[in-house]
C-alpha cells in the first residue's frame, strides 16, 4: 500500500486481513475474482484444474484485506476468503 | 357457520355436490378459472372454503389455476380446480407437472361440446382420450366418470383418496348434464366417510430420498416447510430429485409413475353390472350415457331381449379385464358416449375380435335418447 | 494459501454440493446473482426449513436445483402461479422465485403482472440476461433494439420491456434493480425484499457470455466493465424514467418500497366471514 504522507492515525488504525481458499476444481476459469480484487491478490495460474480450466492464483497473500468480494463476484463457489489475524498499518509492509 | 360436511338429505346440482364432496374430503384450497359449465364449482368453492379456514383464488387463467393447486399440494393442502374443455387443454402441460413431481390433487372436467370453444352450455363426453392422453409423453392416469350429482359428491371423495394413495392428480370427467342436473343428494355422517392421506416419511430427514417408492410402489411425501429440503423438477429425475439425463434414469421413472398404478389396477377400477349376469347384448356406458343406458336396458328386457350395462365408473386406467371376460360370453357389445368413439376404441381393443363392437354416440349437444339406444340393441340382438 | 483437502465455502451448507460445479458457463452471471441471493438468505435469519425457492425453465430456473432448500423447478413461465398456491396454502413459508427474464416475463409475462397486482407476499428475483440462454440464446422481451441473436441474426427488431416499470405499475411494493457486479447492493436488497411482506420485484442483470455475450461483442468481462462504466445509481428514481442502455447509461438502484396490504391480509380481511 502507497501512502503520499505517513497518517497521523496510523497506530490506531487496524485493517483486516483474510486468507484467501481457492476450491479449485469449481473453478471455470472466468476471471472476474483476478480482475475485480481490489489489492490485486490474484493472478491467472498456469495450472490445469480438473475440468482444464486455469484456477487463480494467489500472487499476493499479504495483501488481502477479507473484502470478500472475490467470494461474492465468483459465479461458481470456487473462492472464499477467511479473517485472518488483523495488523496494524504500521506493522503492514509499506511498499 | 355451516360444517365441512353437510350431513343430511339435499336437492343439488352436481357442481355444488362436487365442491361439497371436496369439502368433506379435506380439500382447502382451490385455485379455479371461471368456465361454463364448471363455474358454479368455483363459486361455491369461493363462498365455503373461507368458513372452513381454506382458501380460494380465481386465477388469472387455467394454467395458473392448475399451478398454484399443484403448489398448494406441495405445501401440504388437498387442493382442487375445475374447467371444462378449453381450460382443460390449458392445463395439460401442468398436469404432466402433477404425474412427474408426483402430486396428489383433483382436476374435474365438467365437459362441454368441442373441439374449441363449441356449445359452451351444452353437454358432451369427448374428452376422454384426452384425459388419458392430453399431456405429452408417456404415464397413467386415474379418472372417474360420474353419473348424478350424489356420485358427483362420493366420487370427488374418491378422487381425493386415489390421488393421496397413488400420489398423482386424478381427473373426474362429469359432463355438463350431470353438473348442472338437480337431484337428491344424501351426505352421510362425517364419520362415514372415510379418506386416505399422502404417505409419510418416516426417518432421518437428511436421508430422505423423495422418489424412493414404498412397499405400495409409491413414495412417501414430504411437504414444504417440513425440513426434508426436497428438490422437486419435472425434469426427468432419480429417487433423489435431482435431475440426470439419460435414457436409463428415463426409463425408471416413467416405471416407476406408470408401474405404481398398473400394479395396483384392482385396487383402483370400479365398475357397476346392471342386469348383465345372463345379457346377450352388453353396453358399456358412463357419465350422463349410462342413464340413458339403464332406460335402454330396462326396455330391451320388457320386450325380450336379454340386455344388460356394464357402467364405468373408473374410466382410466380402462377396465380392461371386465371388457375382455364380457367379451367372452355376450353376443355383443355396444359402446354409449356423447362422441363420436373414443372409449370405444379402448371397448374394441379389449374384445379383440371376438365379438362385434358397436357404437352409439354423437359430436354432443344433447344426451343420447334410450330410443337410439333401443335401435342399436336391436341391431346388436339380431333383431333390428 | 490453496487448501487441498476439500476446504468448506461458507455457502456449502446451503448449496447441494453434490452438485457442485454446477451446468452454467464461465463467466455466466447467473452464478454471482444466485450466490448473491444464497448469501442474503442465509443471513435473513429465518427458519431456512421454512424457506422455499421456486423457478421456472431457463439456466437461472435450473438455481432451485442447487440450493438445499425445498426447491420447485416448475415449468416455462409457471413459477409465480406455483409460488402463490405454495404461499397460501402455507403463509409460514418465505417463497423465494429465482428466474430468468424469458421465463418470468415472456411466457410468464401475465402470471408476474397478476401477483404483482394482488401483492402476493413473495420474492421475485429475475436474473436479466437479455436473451433465452439454455435455448442456444434466442431473442427475449429483455432483448435490446438491434442486438443479435440466433432468431433475430440482423438485428432485433423489437423494443424491450422496462421490467422495473412493468413491476410498478403492476403493483410490485418493493422493484430494484441492481447488476451480478453490485454484489453488495444485491444482497442487501435481497435481504430487505425477504425481510418484508409483499411483492418484492428485483432485476439483476447479468452476462450471458455463449448465448447474448458472444453474438455481440460482449466478452464476460466486457459485461462486467460495462456495468461499471454505465451503472448509474438512483434510488428512488421513477421506473417510468429508469433507462438501460449500453451506450447511454444503466439506472441501478432501489427504485420502489412503500406498503400495501398482501393479498392474505385482504382475503383474511374482507373474505372470512365475521363471527356472529
Amino acid at each position: 500500500m502507497q501512502f503520499w504522507r505517513v497518517p497521523l492515525d496510523t497506530e490506531q488504525i487496524v485493517v483486516s486481513k483474510g486468507i484467501v481458499y481457492i476450491i479449485e476444481d469449481r473453478c471455470k476459469g472466468c476471471g472476474y475474482c483476478i480482475e475485480y480484487c481490489p489489492r490485486a491478490v490474484l493472478e491467472v495460474s498456469e495450472r490445469f484444474n480438473s475440468k482444464g480450466y486455469h484456477p487463480p492464483a494467489i500472487k499476493q497473500p499479504d495483501l488481502c484485506v477479507n473484502c470478500h468480494y472475490c467470494e461474492a463476484i465468483c459465479p461458481d463457489f470456487a473462492i472464499y476468503s477467511l479473517e485472518a489475524p488483523a495488523q496494524r498499518i504500521s506493522e503492514l509492509s509499506i511498499q | 357457520m355451516k360444517p365441512a360436511v353437510l350431513t343430511g338429505e339435499h336437492f343439488m346440482d352436481g357442481d355444488s355436490a362436487c365442491a361439497e364432496g371436496a369439502l368433506a374430503a379435506g380439500c382447502r384450497f382451490f385455485a379455479g378459472y371461471p368456465i361454463t359449465p364448471a363455474t358454479e364449482i368455483a363459486e361455491h368453492m369461493a363462498k365455503r372454503l373461507p368458513e372452513l379456514g381454506g382458501v380460494f383464488i380465481q386465477m388469472e387463467d387455467e394454467i395458473a389455476a392448475m399451478a398454484a393447486v399443484l403448489g398448494a399440494s406441495c405445501a401440504g393442502t388437498k387442493s382442487m380446480t375445475a374447467t371444462s374443455g378449453p381450460g382443460f387443454s390449458l392445463m395439460m402441460e401442468n398436469i404432466g407437472l402433477g404425474l412427474v413431481m408426483e402430486t396428489p390433487c383433483v382436476v374435474v372436467n365438467v365437459q362441454r361440446a368441442g373441439p374449441s370453444t363449441g356449445l359452451p352450455t351444452l353437454g358432451a363426453q369427448g374428452d376422454m382420450m384426452q384425459a388419458r392422453w392430453g399431456s405429452h409423453g408417456h404415464y397413467e392416469i386415474i379418472a372417474l366418470a360420474p353419473a348424478s350429482p350424489q356420485e358427483l359428491f362420493f366420487q370427488t371423495i374418491t378422487a381425493f383418496n386415489l390421488s393421496e394413495t397413488y400420489r398423482l392428480p386424478v381427473l373426474i370427467m362429469a359432463d355438463e348434464v350431470v353438473g348442472h342436473l338437480c337431484e337428491r343428494v344424501i351426505i352421510p355422517d362425517q364419520s362415514k366417510i372415510g379418506l386416505q392421506s399422502r404417505p409419510r416419511p418416516k426417518g432421518r430427514k437428511d436421508r430422505f430420498k423423495p422418489f424412493h417408492p414404498g412397499a405400495n410402489g409409491v413414495a412417501p411425501m414430504a411437504n414444504a416447510g417440513e425440513g426434508y429440503r426436497v428438490h422437486l423438477t419435472g425434469l426427468t429425475h432419480d429417487e433423489k430429485g435431482y435431475p440426470v439425463m439419460t435414457a436409463e434414469a428415463h426409463s425408471e421413472m416413467v416405471s416407476r409413475i406408470t408401474g405404481k398404478i398398473r400394479a395396483n389396477l384392482s385396487k383402483i377400477i370400479q365398475v357397476e353390472e346392471y342386469r348383465l349376469e345372463d345379457a346377450d347384448v352388453a353396453l358399456i356406458s358412463y357419465g350422463i350415457s349410462s342413464r340413458s343406458s339403464l332406460a335402454a336396458v330396462d326396455e330391451a328386457r320388457e320386450q325380450g331381449i336379454k340386455a344388460g350395462l356394464l357402467r364405468l365408473v373408473t374410466v382410466w386406467p380402462f377396465p380392461e379385464h371386465a371388457i375382455r371376460e364380457l367379451a367372452k360370453r355376450v353376443q355383443c357389445l355396444i359402446t354409449v358416449e356423447l362422441n363420436l368413439g373414443q372409449m370405444h376404441l379402448e371397448v374394441q381393443r379389449c374384445a379383440g375380435g371376438m365379438v362385434p363392437t358397436l357404437l352409439v354416440g354423437h359430436a354432443g349437444g344433447t344426451v343420447i335418447t334410450p330410443a337410439r339406444i333401443l335401435e342399436e340393441i336391436y341391431v346388436g340382438s339380431g333383431r333390428g | 494459501m490453496n487448501n487441498n483437502r476439500s476446504p468448506k465455502h461458507p455457502l456449502d451448507n446451503i448449496l447441494r454440493i453434490d452438485r457442485i460445479p454446477h451446468i452454467w458457463c464461465p463467466g455466466c452471471g447467473i452464478g454471482t446473482a444466485f450466490s448473491s441471493s444464497l448469501i442474503a438468505i442465509q443471513s435473513a435469519g429465518t427458519d431456512l426449513a421454512n424457506t422455499v425457492v421456486v423457478s421456472g425453465i431457463g439456466c437461472s430456473g435450473r438455481g432451485a436445483g442447487y440450493v438445499k432448500l425445498d426447491s420447485y423447478h416448475t415449468t416455462h413461465g409457471r413459477a409465480i402461479p406455483f409460488a402463490t398456491g405454495m404461499k397460501l396454502a402455507n403463509p409460514e413459508l418465505s417463497v423465494i422465485v429465482f428466474s430468468g427474464d424469458g421465463d418470468l416475463f415472456a411466457i410468464g409475462g401475465n402470471h408476474f403482472l397478476h401477483a404483482a397486482r394482488r401483492n402476493m407476499d413473495l420474492t421475485v428475483i429475475c436474473v436479466n440476461n437479455f436473451n433465452y440462454g439454455m435455448t442456444g440464446g434466442q431473442a427475449a422481451a429483455t432483448t435490446p433494439c438491434m442486438a443479435k441473436t440466433t432468431t433475430t441474426p440482423l438485428g432485433n427488431p423489437e423494443a424491450p420491456f422496462n421490467l422495473p416499470l412493468l413491476a410498478y405499475a403492476s403493483g410490485a411494493t418493493y422493484v430494484a434493480r441492481w447488476t451480478m457486479l453490485h454484489t453488495r447492493d444485491l444482497i442487501q436488497s435481497v435481504g430487505e425484499a425477504l425481510a418484508r411482506r409483499g411483492f418484492s420485484f428485483i432485476e439483476v442483470l447479468a452476462p450471458c457470455p455463449t448465448g447474448y455475450g458472444r453474438r455481440n461483442r460482449q466478452k464476460p468481462i466486457d459485461s462486467l466493465k460495462l456495468y461499471q462504466e454505465k451503472a448509474i445509481v438512483k434510488n428512488g428514481a421513477n421506473p417510468a424514467e429508469v433507462i438501460l442502455d449500453f451506450k447511454q447509461g444503466i439506472t441501478l438502484g432501489k427504485f420502489v418500497e412503500y406498503d400495501k396490504p398482501t393479498f392474505s391480509d385482504a382475503y383474511e380481511r374482507i373474505c372470512r366471514p365475521r363471527a356472529s
